[in-house]
């Protein structure tokens, strides 16, 4: 049961890179947009708000539909992002993160959003009149306090990043050993007649990257709270 | 030297309040709601008043016939919370340290000496806040704000959170901080508390200052 083969490994640790570098350049932006959220009023924040969490709720085919038309060859931004930087999305392993990054957005934003509205706003006070400018309040105490969230935040987007599907085939394909993560391998071996036994594995494999993530995710919000009581 | 002459409108609650204090101690003196927490907020610059000037020695923290407005941060005056808002993610030593660096002072090992003694917190420097008693955490938040080095220190009632077995732990270290030299501003309902601390009194009653002189003019009087 255990003989993970080649083509296996190979959909594994796509997954895996995909969903790394997925959460580690979307998490600056979320920590950001989440300030944003939790901190700030201003015109069309509700719009914002709602279309954050659009990958949610649409169907995961239409977001990739609109990755394609977007960021594909012929895509406005994606054209431009080729001819200039030399950067290509379509059917490349780097397609598949920013698929599962914008897929995974919303989860992340949210722990981050409510650990930063949890924060005591007086500490924030108490920390300018002893000389903290405002980035100085943000990197040491704003920050500080949000970190489990953070980390919560980026603990949940990443086990949403590696279960990504649908958005993923429909922008990159699923092409083995450039954009076929486990969750597009899984689809191709369940189709295949004898992939029943490799396809139980990758489940396996699945869920126990998700109860992993899902467990850690639960330690931080725990840590969270402690911390926020000073002990 | 304080001068301040501000008005401003909360809500349903005006403050015109005009006062100026040479003294050590001005004791800000009032019931709850009469205004002492939106005065001080103002003079520390984490609230603006409508209208109105702030100076002090001589320097111009707000006008508002200018705009000019000095951030918090940039006016060197040190602020006693009520509740301390101790970083509950720092021990001690990196609350008391916060000022020094965020000011980027130069570290003097000496001044930190002599504040830990005259608090007598030298016990406490690797605890976490979450881990003291209310009494050591007003200490403390004592010690990080007079390790700022501030030019004013605003005290909002510091003993309002305490009972009384542990505000008489905590009024000889207020008086020896007096005694120290550094202007203070003391926020109090407690006549007796400014009794044995302030040098100056202004009293406040909704919004509007009904008194001004020395302690005597507390005789007598209750912060209704």
């Amino acid at each position: 049961m255990f003989d993970i083969s080649p083509t296996e490994w190979t959909a594994i640790l796509l997954s895996l890179r995909v969903a790394i570098i997925a959460t580690l350049v979307a998490t600056p932006f979320g920590i950001a947009l989440a300030w944003l959220l939790a901190r700030h009023n201003f015109w069309g924040k509700s719009i914002l708000d709602a279309l954050v969490h659009l990958p949610l709720v649409l169907p995961p085919v239409v977001t990739g539909y609109l990755l394609l038309l977007t960021f594909g060859r012929r895509g406005m931004v994606g054209a431009w992002l080729a001819d200039n930087l030399g950067i290509v999305f379509a059917f490349r392993w780097t397609g598949a993160a920013l698929a599962c990054g914008v897929m995974s957005f919303p989860l992340l934003v949210r722990p981050i959003r409510l650990s930063i509205e949890a924060i005591d706003r007086r500490l924030e006070q108490a920390s300018s009149t002893l000389g903290a400018a405002p980035w100085q309040v943000f990197v040491t105490v704003t920050l500080p306090l949000a970190l489990p969230g953070i980390l919560a935040g980026m603990v949940l987007g990443f086990a949403k990043a590696i279960g990504e599907f649908g958005a993923t085939i429909t922008f990159v394909s699923n092409i083995p050993g450039e954009t076929q993560t486990i969750s597009s391998a899984i689809y191709s071996l369940i189709q295949t007649p004898d992939g029943d036994r490799a396809a139980g594995r990758l489940v396996l494999i699945s869920i126990v990257i998700a109860m992993g993530a899902l467990i850690a995710s639960e330690w931080f919000a725990r840590r969270a709270t402690q911390r926020l009581h000073g002990n | 030297m304080l001068r301040v002459e501000v008005t401003k409108q909360l809500g349903e609650f005006s403050l015109e309040a005009s006062f100026t204090s040479e003294g050590r101690v001005t004791g800000l003196f009032g019931a709850s709601g009469a205004g002492k927490s939106s005065l001080i907020n103002m003079i520390a610059g984490l609230l603006r008043p409508d209208r109105g000037v702030i100076t002090l020695d001589g320097e111009t923290l707000d006008d508002t016939s200018t705009g000019a407005h000095v951030p918090p941060h940039r006016r060197r005056i040190g602020y006693v919370f009520q509740d301390a808002r101790l970083f509950p993610h720092l021990t001690v030593r990196q609350n008391l340290d916060y000022g020094r660096r965020m000011n980027r002072l130069t570290e003097d090992p000496a001044q930190h000496a002599r504040i830990t003694d005259l608090l007598d917190i030298g016990g406490l420097l690797d605890r976490r806040p979450g881990k003291l008693s209310g009494g050591e955490r007003q200490r403390v938040a004592l010690g990080r704000a007079l390790l700022s080095k501030p030019r004013l220190l605003l005290l909002d009632e510091p003993l309002g959170s305490l009972d009384e077995g542990r505000k008489v732990e905590i009024l000889p270290y207020l008086i020896r901080l007096r005694d120290e030299g550094i202007p203070m501003v003391y926020v109090s309902h407690d006549a007796a508390e400014l009794r044995q601390l302030a040098t100056q009194i202004v009293m406040l009653r909704n919004g509007r200052v009904t008194a001004l002189g020395g302690v005597k003019v507390l005789t007598g009087s209750t912060p209704a």
